[in-house]
């Protein structure tokens, strides 16, 4: 059965493209929300270009922490109200694989988004060459962990009373590894010093979460369905 | 075995027995806190660097222990409930997490009012009161998402899935955090070093400990009775209790 | 392969505080439809979703084919059509794009054409390419509906109200595709509370508030 897994793997993840195109407006709100929350920064802080660089990788993570739980809570709320959910979970597939799909499309349309304008936001900072790159890297293997990690507590909250609020609750205490080790490596390259090991780490992080949250997501899918 | 191990996972039968260990646990809590609060205050010495202030850390670490203690208690019994879909497991679970928590804020508190005196400030970023400080997020997602379920069967199951997970990630959280900072005074008593401090400030801590584990146990058994009350209030049997009959 | 029969053995549900029913338990024999009645708030639903493994009963099993239905909850997906309450369509999507995707869901091999001619025998001739938002909700159901051409794979077909919101003609398209299913020697099992007139068809009537 393993050709009609990939290919419903393929076909979900196109319907969720196919569906975020039709409405774009919402992919491009949480992405001018990105670069609002990053540019209040220096109106908040003051100027000066040595603050600025010190604290820029903090600040463009934690705007990424801020906007990936501010669309997480689309990944699975539209198909839980039309009953779709549902049907993907009555599919003979497994639902982990198919909430991988979600998940995956999920990120090529809020958080690719973030790693590609992440450089330009750098910028404003008067961050150094290198360390574009090395944030921009960081960004590219964490933010699919936090759309994974998030994944869990979007489908936990499913039509619960105040779901935003208490994602945020749930979610941001996971998302810290992440910024540390993220918002680590970008200092780390500022500062001279080596980022091997940081950028190996979010890649460990990406593969474990890949390996272990399309399970735990699926499970609170299904407690929400009950 | 089997047979006898899930009658007491009827909440009919444990209400009763957890009731009868209560005083059992509340004594032995007031009696070891009694004989650690001498030990900490009276019988250990006076630090040679920060004096009399210390002694906080009786308080301090035990609470901290038992807040990680806790946590993994209570995924544990989260687990056993979305295993074997036992009711009960998932109330125990709910039991715990109040006091958890408290025991988190506890340990948070009493490290504030250690640090001051000691480096001049009441919240230093170290590894530790950072671990803990989310430890308390943890704690408080799950009776949050709890609280904000109103079916208590999925209430139960989506809050368990949250403490697996978050159970899974606390060692990654702490790893995390320690890397980013060491500030905080290294790790004096542990498993597998010698400890670097007086013999009698150990054993004052272990006390305490056991003391606060003996608390918790007779405070989750008690807020377990409330909840299987709370539960099975159209029971036959709730109706025949003493004290729901007397009301 | 077994007979594909539906059993259901000393189900019990519970919904939040309330037991809805308790020690239920019939057979669903191939070539029947069992018609699901009762008072609202009477668990209808909740059956529909315990036969289906959506909600864990309380206590109890369902069986398919003689096995416990969770045991081999792939196969037996695989063998389910489940209309629920919501449309289960995307707003966004064409019928077209909504129906193809449902079927690729289930692993049904239909063409572009087969699934036209569906929506054409459910009245949506024309309508197939615009976005489902803009159709009525009678239209809309019909677009859920329209599986139900494409479902002579699935010998288990649970249907939660499928005649509602539907006029007439609609109705007696469900209705021959019913029979359809029957002569197939699949199993039916709807809720309706509307009094659909199925004469003709092997019924068997399980009321919950009895």
């Amino acid at each position: 059965m393993s050709g009609s897994l990939a290919s419903m793997f393929v076909a979900v993840l196109r319907r969720d493209l196919l569906l975020a195109l039709r409405r774009r407006s919402d992919v491009l709100t949480t992405f001018f929300f990105f670069i609002i929350v990053v540019s209040l920064f220096p109106l908040g802080v003051g100027p000066e270009p040595n603050t600025l660089r010190a604290i820029a990788p903090g600040v463009v993570w934690v705007a990424a922490l801020l906007t990936s739980m501010l669309a997480l809570s689309r990944l699975f709320a539209g198909d839980f109200a039309d009953g779709t959910l549902e049907q993907l979970a009555l599919a003979p597939q497994p639902l982990g694989i198919l909430v991988l799909a979600k998940t995956l499309a999920h990120w090529l349309v809020t958080g690719l988004p973030l790693v590609l304008i992440a450089p330009v936001l750098g910028l404003q900072f008067d961050l150094p060459g290198g360390a574009l790159w090395v944030m921009t890297t960081a960004l590219l293997l964490g933010t699919p962990v936090l759309s994974l990690v998030g994944a869990v507590g979007a489908a936990l909250t499913l039509g619960v009373r105040g779901a935003s609020a208490l994602l945020a609750i749930l979610v941001l205490p996971l998302y810290v590894p992440v910024l540390i080790f993220g918002a680590g490596a970008a200092s780390a390259s500022v500062s001279g010093m080596s980022v091997a090991g940081y950028l190996s780490l979010l890649g460990a992080f990406l593969l474990i979460a890949a390996a272990l949250s399309p399970w735990a997501t699926a499970a609170a899918v299904r407690i929400a369905l009950e | 075995m089997n047979q006898r191990i899930f009658r007491f996972a009827s909440p009919q039968t444990f209400y009763p027995l957890a009731g009868q260990m209560i005083p059992l646990f509340m004594t032995l809590a007031a009696v070891l806190c009694a004989v650690g609060l001498y030990i900490g205050l009276f019988v250990a010495p006076t630090d040679f660097q920060q004096g009399e202030v210390y002694r906080i850390i009786f308080i301090h670490v035990p609470a901290a222990w038992m807040s990680m203690f806790i946590y993994v208690v209570m995924a544990f019994w989260c687990a056993v409930g979305l295993a074997m879909n036992t009711r009960l497991s998932f109330m125990m679970a709910l039991a715990l997490a109040p006091t958890g928590a408290l025991m988190t804020a506890v340990a948070l508190w009493t490290g504030s009012l250690w640090g001051k005196p000691t480096w001049g400030t009441w919240w230093a970023w170290d590894a530790r009161m950072t671990s803990e400080l989310i430890l308390l997020f943890l704690y408080i997602g799950f009776l949050s998402l709890h609280a904000a379920i109103d079916d208590p069967r999925r209430a139960d199951r989506a809050a368990a899935v949250l403490a697996l997970v978050g159970v899974v990630n606390i060692p990654i959280i702490y790893f995390s955090v320690k890397w980013w900072n060491t500030l905080h005074q290294g790790a004096s008593v542990s498993i597998t070093r010698a400890p670097s401090m007086a013999r009698t400030m150990l054993w004052g801590m272990l006390i305490m400990a056991l003391a606060a584990w003996m608390y918790s146990i007779a405070a989750a058994l008690m807020r377990v009775r409330s909840i299987i009350l709370e539960r099975e209030n159209a029971a036959e049997w709730v109706a025949q209790l003493p004290e729901v009959k007397g009301q | 392969m077994a007979n594909a029969v539906l059993e259901a053995v000393e189900l019990e549900c519970l919904r939040g505080e309330r037991r809805l029913f308790r020690g239920l338990s019939f057979v669903a024999e191939p070539a029947s439809l069992l018609w699901v009645v009762g008072a609202n708030g009477t668990g209808k639903t909740s059956l529909l979703r315990i036969l289906s493994t959506l909600l864990p009963p309380e206590s109890g099993e369902v069986r398919w084919r003689g096995e416990n239905a969770r045991a081999q909850r792939e196969a037996f997906r695989a063998e389910l059509l489940y209309l629920g309450h919501a449309a289960a369509v995307k707003d966004d999507l064409t019928a077209l794009e909504n129906l193809d995707f449902a079927l690729r869901q289930h692993g049904v091999d239909a063409s572009e054409r087969q699934v036209l001619d569906a929506l054409e025998e459910f009245g949506l001739a024309g309508l197939e390419g615009l976005p489902v938002r803009a159709l009525s909700q009678g239209q809309k159901r019909r677009v859920a509906l329209a599986r139900l051409a494409l479902g002579q794979s699935k010998p288990l077909w649970v249907l939660d109200e499928p005649f509602n919101a539907l006029d007439a003609v609609a109705v007696s398209l469900v209705r021959r595709r019913l029979a359809g299913q029957l002569e197939r020697g699949g199993v039916v099992v709807l809720t309706s509370h509307q009094d659909v007139d199925l004469a003709g068809l092997r019924v068997q009537r399980l009321a919950l508030d009895a």
